[in-house]
């Protein structure tokens, strides 16, 4: 079966979106990286949907499900390299991705995801 | 005056794929900008997984539209023999939904459409065609 590639990267996972996503290849990439997040204990996911030409409500809702459940796993997500038509569509649509931090690109979101990592550090460290 | 309508079937998670590149196709073909084609094919998208998640299957008629040299448009028509709407004002509610999504699908399609239509009836089905116009 089709899955979608998740690499490791030092803390953070990397997540890739090449293809047209399927229902079932969305649902099984939010198993595919809860699992992976326990697995490599990681503390942050970068999902690069640069590649997708569409985000409709059922892959709008799949971010958000994998942004909530890495936060109840002590990780943080970021979203990044939406098209800007893409960005257009989903907004007029009436889907705004409330709790998703997004990203321009994948440098861009590496750099978020250090700076949010990097405070949540020093939070634990004053409590 | 349309031309080449192209039927194909909803009845499965790759059938919506099929169906969102064969509308990418012709609305690349018909000279959409790049929003407009991803627009439709967003509705397209929303309106094939209604179609396979609430009407259980079923099937989209693809047209080409061309109306005079500057009036070109994409028309789908996505048609089931499920359970029908019994209300359809509620089911174009943002929010509202009988599954598990966001309730979003229906309004949105008819939200990045510039003609919507939706017929249905309990225990017969639903038809939704929708058109964009380039």
């Amino acid at each position: 079966m089709d899955r979608v590639p998740i690499l490791r990267l030092g803390d953070c996972l990397l997540v890739t979106v090449q293809v047209d996503m399927h229902d079932q290849l969305a649902m099984t990439l939010q198993d595919d990286l809860t699992n992976k997040i326990v697995a490599t204990k990681a503390r942050g996911v970068l999902i690069d949907i640069s590649a997708l030409e569409m985000v409709d409500s059922f892959i709008g809702r799949m971010l958000g499900n994998i942004a909530a459940m890495s936060r109840i796993l002590d990780a943080q997500t970021v979203v990044v390299g939406m098209q800007p038509a893409v960005a257009i569509t989903l907004v007029e649509l009436g889907l705004s991705l409330p709790g998703i931090r997004t990203a321009l690109n994948v440098d861009a979101g590496l750099a978020l995801l250090r700076s949010v990592l990097d405070r949540s550090d020093e939070g634990a460290h004053v409590d | 005056m349309s031309i080449e309508p192209t039927t194909l079937p909803v009845r499965s998670g790759e059938d919506v794929v099929k169906v969102r590149q064969a509308v990418r196709t012709l609305a690349m073909d018909l000279g959409f900008s790049l929003v407009d084609q991803t627009k439709v094919i967003t509705a397209a998208s929303e309106l094939a997984r209604n179609t396979l998640t609430y009407g259980g299957g079923g099937e989209v008629r693809i047209e080409r539209l061309n109306q005079g040299p500057k009036r070109a448009g994409v028309r789908l028509t996505f048609e089931d023999r499920g359970p029908g709407i019994s209300n359809i004002d509620l089911a174009l509610t943002d929010g509202y939904t009988t599954g598990n999504g966001l309730g979003l699908g229906l309004n949105g399609a008819r939200k990045l459409s510039h003609e919507f239509d939706i017929w249905s009836q309990p225990g017969v089905g639903t038809r939704v065609t929708i058109t964009r116009w380039k």
